[in-house]
């Protein structure tokens, strides 16, 4: 589904990623982890398509398909979806409307009808009750206000609604607490399947036990210096990553 | 002969049809000398530094129309806000159309500017209230010498009309360029509530000067709600003196819409006479091309304990040029004042211009002031955020063009109103995006 080939990407000339490789398929939920700096945030922005990042060696592909210089908005209408670590406070426009420009601006990509009210509103009702969303905060500004933890179930929310094919989890478990990270994990684990693929970047294996990676990377210094299954994630959440470094000497 | 030698003739031409023995010859005489001596306002002036009348000055305008000019509903329905549940007061290229209009004398004056000149019952109330709130600066002064016609209304005690005022004036363009000079006095009464809407319509591609006053009187306790849309031709140019005198325990509120027009100027001047008034003044402007509009208000603070809560969103596209001039003077004696001002641009193009200038004058000690003006681009974290979600670059910006409206739109109390607006900023930007705010 995703595969990233050789790829140098940055800022102002400046190369953060120094060389990526990895291979996403479909059915598959894969963690990157690493130590602050490393580069994964920018990752998930190169694939997301952020303008302000600049790709100077390698490609990414979708689906068979050169993304690199596609909008963002193109991307998104390919299936790709990244829940965002800072998301964007908009306000007075309400979490709903915020929803549903997206939802019929990419059917309005794909050349389909707006969805009929009903059936959004079905599907908002839905979606909410899965994620234990309260229907007020629902005709709130767009994560105005919101804590953080409200602002990463808004993202799951989003995620919910826009069914992508590949979800990219930036940080999701940042702020939330224990219970809150339950209801957003069996969300994700919700709208897993066979036919889908997760990538979760996190610092701590935590999030993990939830959702469960088939294969954990670890990004150092804009290279993947690792990778292996869910059992390296222990051993990073134990030993911290100076191991890795060392071995890397 | 220069646009001002020709008003100055015919002042004089217009003088000779005029009661010498109303109270108002006087004052027209005053105005006139005022105007003779300051002539229109030149970039010299501070307050005019960032807008030139020079171009407006040009054309060879007519300066009256005494024909009754005829326009047809049917061209003309979709401007006003509603055709049964308002009042109108529709003036075609200077004079009073009364099939268009609805007018009242039913418990409330809903009428017109010549008759409470020219009636003797009007008169009482001319006397205490006409030219007594407005400066006497060159351009007030110039529609004050030639006041002849305009919207009259007076709200008695405790009166709270049930529904709002429209005062329309269209021009038709049958004549190659015109200079219109509407007058409107309002008293709204001890207690008494109205909403008003003020509109200049432009029918046609010819030009249009309008030299507009209006004063507004609040008595105590009075609540006042007033919105100005200004969507006008590009061809259509207007000066808007606006001055109001609150009493004490009075809200009044002046909502602007300036999305349209050539150049268009804003004297929008409050003034709390009372203690414990509120005032608000809060404005969208939404330009292309070569537009120009410049936004100039006064809130003088006279009494204590009062409030006043400014906010003026801009968004500038194109070559076009804002200002934003905001003044607040806090008097010796208005003590606890909360004086808040606030004022946020975005620059959509690189040729667009923005001029602002907060200016606060304090002479009391123990007041709350606070201003903020910003100037930006489209924050481009929030432009990805959105455009992630599958909404392309231009809904995008012109989701954030609404986000940024909002605060302003969502204080409109006439629901009618407020999606008429929104239809308008939506025709703006070039984009519906099914929902409204």
């Amino acid at each position: 589904m995703l595969k990233i080939k050789d790829l140098y990407a940055g800022l102002e000339g400046k190369d953060i990623l120094q060389g990526i490789n990895l291979e996403v398929k479909a059915g598959e939920v894969h963690a990157i982890m690493g130590p602050n700096g490393s580069g994964k945030s920018t990752l998930a922005s190169v694939v997301a398509g952020k303008e302000e990042y600049e790709v100077s060696r390698g490609y990414i592909t979708f689906e068979n398909q050169d993304i690199s210089e596609l909008d963002p908005e193109e991307r998104a209408h390919k299936g790709i979806f990244l829940s965002f670590q800072y998301p964007v406070e908009i306000p007075g426009v309400s979490v709903t409307n915020f929803i549903k420009t997206a939802i019929n601006e990419t059917r309005k990509a794909k050349g389909k009808e707006d969805m009929p009210a009903s059936e959004m509103l079905k599907m908002i009702k839905e979606k909410a009750d899965m994620l234990e969303i309260d229907r007020k905060f629902l005709s709130r500004s767009l994560n105005e206000g919101f804590s953080g933890g409200e602002k990463k179930r808004n993202e799951i929310f989003q995620m919910a609604m826009l069914e992508p094919k590949l979800a990219i989890l930036d940080e999701t478990d940042s702020g939330l607490d224990i219970d809150a990270l339950k209801v957003v994990a069996n969300g994700v684990n919700k709208l897993k399947s066979k036919d889908n693929a997760v990538v979760v970047i996190t610092h701590y294996q935590r999030l993990l036990d939830y959702i469960v990676p088939d294969f954990v990377h670890v990004l150092m210094n804009g290279r993947i210096v690792k990778s292996g299954t869910k059992e390296l994630a222990y051993e990073l959440e134990e030993k911290g990553y100076d191991w890795i470094k060392e071995e890397l000497v | 002969m220069s646009f001002k030698d020709k008003l100055l003739s015919s002042y004089i031409a217009l003088e000779d049809y005029l009661e010498f023995d109303s109270p108002l010859h006087d004052v027209r005489n005053n105005a006139i000398k005022i105007f003779e001596e300051k002539g229109f306002p030149t970039k010299k002036e501070e307050a005019w530094k960032y807008t030139s009348l020079n171009s407006l000055l040009k054309p060879d305008y007519s300066v009256y129309s005494n024909k009754e000019r005829n326009v047809e509903l049917k061209n003309v329905r979709k401007y006003f806000l509603h055709e049964i549940d308002t009042y109108k007061l529709v003036f075609v290229d200077g004079v009073y159309n009364s099939f268009l209009s609805e007018t009242t004398h039913d418990s409330l004056d809903v009428c017109l500017m010549s008759s409470a000149l020219n009636k003797s019952k009007y008169k009482p109330v001319i006397e205490a209230y006409f030219n007594k709130v407005a400066k006497s600066d060159s351009l007030t002064s110039l529609n004050t010498a030639f006041t002849k016609e305009g919207a009259y209304i007076h709200i008695p005690a405790h009166k709270e009309v049930e529904k709002p005022i429209e005062i329309i004036n269209f021009s038709t363009g049958n004549e190659a360029a015109m200079f219109l000079q509407p007058r409107n006095l309002i008293v709204v009464g001890e207690n008494a509530h109205v909403q008003i809407i003020e509109r200049h319509q432009s029918l046609s591609s010819n030009e249009v000067l309008t030299n507009s006053v209006t004063e507004i009187f609040a008595e105590k306790r009075a609540y006042v709600d007033y919105y100005k849309i200004q969507n006008d031709e590009a061809t259509a140019s207007l000066i808007d003196n606006t001055y109001i005198s609150q009493e004490r325990d009075t809200v009044c509120r002046v909502h602007t819409f300036a999305f349209g027009g050539n150049l268009v100027r804003n004297n929008l001047n409050f003034y709390q006479k009372g203690e414990h008034c509120d005032s608000t003044l809060k404005g969208i402007t939404i330009l292309e091309g070569k537009q120009h509009v410049d936004h100039n208000t006064l809130v003088h603070h006279i009494a204590p304990n009062c409030e006043s809560h400014q906010d003026y969103k801009g968004l500038f596209a194109e070559s076009s040029i804002g200002v934003f001039n905001g003044k607040i003077i806090v008097e010796k004696d208005a003590q606890k004042t909360d004086a808040f001002q606030q004022n946020n641009n975005i620059l959509i193009d690189d040729k667009a211009t923005i001029n602002a200038k907060p200016q606060l004058e304090i002479f009391a000690d123990d007041v709350k002031c606070s201003h903020g003006c910003t100037i930006g681009q489209f924050d481009e974290d929030a432009l990805f955020y959105l455009r992630s979600r599958g909404i392309g670059l231009k809904e995008s910006r012109a989701l954030l063009m609404y986000a940024f409206a909002n605060t302003v739109l969502e204080s409109v109390k006439i629901p009618e109103l407020k999606v008429r607006i929104n239809k308008l900023i939506a025709n703006k930007i070039g984009v519906s995006l099914g929902f409204e705010l």
